[in-house]
């Protein structure tokens, strides 16, 4: 259950598979994923790329940021194409057209907005047909690329162009959709979530999801610098406040077990992960307890499903 | 993987000179164009008080903090076989290797004074 493919920043592989010079923000914590997925996946992969920041940054004609054979498709559609290509390459195996042996991941790249909203029956139905596809999507909560629009994945308060803060919306009205149990409800050999301050758990992570057989679905955390109103430097302290305050558990489903891979003995108060971003600037105290009983209430199932106490109690 | 992707667009191309389908035959190329030009606070390294954990080399989005295989002796006779240094041509100087430093050996310096 717990192999280990990297155990501290020694293991870590050192070629840089993700060319420099993409136009990628400044602290833009999606770049840094993707430098790490392509680190995971190696040099035998193919890359389908929904639209989003990461497509729109890295490929700047006639530049482009990627080393692997890359695909760019619409919004909706990454999945299925991704469905495509696996059935292709299947069939080109067995036509003796590529050697049989050889071993080609095909990893789906896609944001939230490409996930939560618009990707979503694609990305079912991929998973229905048990394709042996990796979708790894980074989650910005909310559509960063076209000028923080809301997404599935806007959290509850949350600032955006379109859920604006005032005196009659109070920022978005709605809690995150919880994509990793829809996810997990086709009942798919690997789901996880992931976060950039524990990157040797995230590239676990996406090795182990590399390596089983079947559709497996990773959820990376991505601050975005300037939709969450968050200084350029503060990207990985913001990722880590989620962790540390339970707004983000980074758990992994294993053939329907449950595990927290990142457990918080004593956890923070989420106002000190509310307080480093602008989008939040807004929110009265009473707004932030009420926040604040919307994740004890989360905590409450994840301990639940652990069947302990992973998480514990507000400390400071 | 072809390691020398040097391709430099030219001035005036013309679309009759571009690939079948424009595809992009020059994988990596993003690295002809450099991003430490968006920078307005560089990252300066001090090599005595760095004590070579690579969290900055992990963190850097930009792949701009480079590994080298140098040996370095401090003043106070602490030997080590790495060295960290910033790559300047695409270091876009968000600040995050300062911010995650354990001993705070980088420091972010204004590129004008």
């Amino acid at each position: 259950m717990t192999n280990q493919y990297y155990r501290s920043i020694a293991d870590l592989p050192r070629e840089e598979l993700f060319a420099r010079g993409h136009r990628m923000c400044q602290g833009c914590a999606a770049a840094l994923i993707m430098r790490w997925l392509t680190k995971a996946i190696g040099k035998d992969a193919i890359i389908v790329n929904a639209t989003g920041c990461v497509e729109v940054t890295t490929t700047v004609y006639p530049y482009t940021a990627w080393k692997h054979p890359w695909i760019h498709v619409a919004f909706e559609n990454a999945a299925a194409v991704a469905s495509g290509v696996e059935t292709a390459i299947k069939m080109l195996k067995k036509k003796g057209r590529i050697p049989k042996d050889k071993d080609i991941k095909i990893v789906v790249v896609a944001g939230d907005g490409g996930t939560y909203d618009i990707g979503l029956q694609a990305l079912s139905g991929m998973l229905e047909r048990y394709h042996d596809v990796m979708y790894v999507l980074y989650d910005n909560e909310a559509y960063m690329n076209t000028g923080i629009q809301r997404s599935g994945g806007t959290p509850l308060y949350a600032w955006t162009t379109t859920t604006p803060a005032g005196t009659v919306w109070r920022g978005e009205r709605r809690p995150k959709k919880p994509i990793t149990d829809i996810v997990a409800a086709h009942r798919i050999p690997y789901v996880a979530t992931a976060n950039p301050a524990y990157i040797v758990d995230m590239m676990n992570k996406f090795k182990k999801g590399l390596e089983i057989e079947g559709p497996t679905f990773i959820h990376v955390f991505s601050p975005c610098t300037p939709g969450w109103r968050i200084d350029t430097a503060k990207t990985i302290e913001v990722s880590r406040l989620a962790v540390l305050t339970a707004v983000w558990v980074n758990y992994e489903i294993e053939n329907g077990e449950f595990r927290v891979t990142s457990p918080v003995p004593r956890r923070k108060h989420v106002r000190h992960y509310l307080k480093l971003q602008g989008r939040f600037r807004h929110m009265t105290e009473q707004e932030i307890e009420e926040f604040q009983k919307y994740i004890d209430k989360e905590v409450e199932r994840i301990n639940k499903l652990a069947g302990k106490e992973v998480i514990g109690p507000v400390v400071e | 993987m072809a390691k020398s992707s040097r391709y430099v667009p030219p001035p005036s191309t013309g679309w009759r000179k571009l690939p079948i389908g424009a595809v992009i035959p020059w994988p990596g190329n993003s690295e002809e164009y450099k991003t430490g030009s968006w920078r307005t606070l560089r990252p300066v390294i001090d090599q005595e008080r760095c004590i070579r954990c690579a969290i900055c080399w992990m963190y850097c989005p930009d792949a701009a903090i480079i590994e080298l295989k140098q040996e370095y002796t401090t003043k106070a006779g602490r030997k080590y076989d790495k060295t960290y240094v910033v790559n300047y041509d695409y270091c876009k100087g968000c600040g995050i290797c300062a911010n995650e430093c354990p001993v705070k050996a980088i420091k972010m310096e204004p590129e004008v004074k």
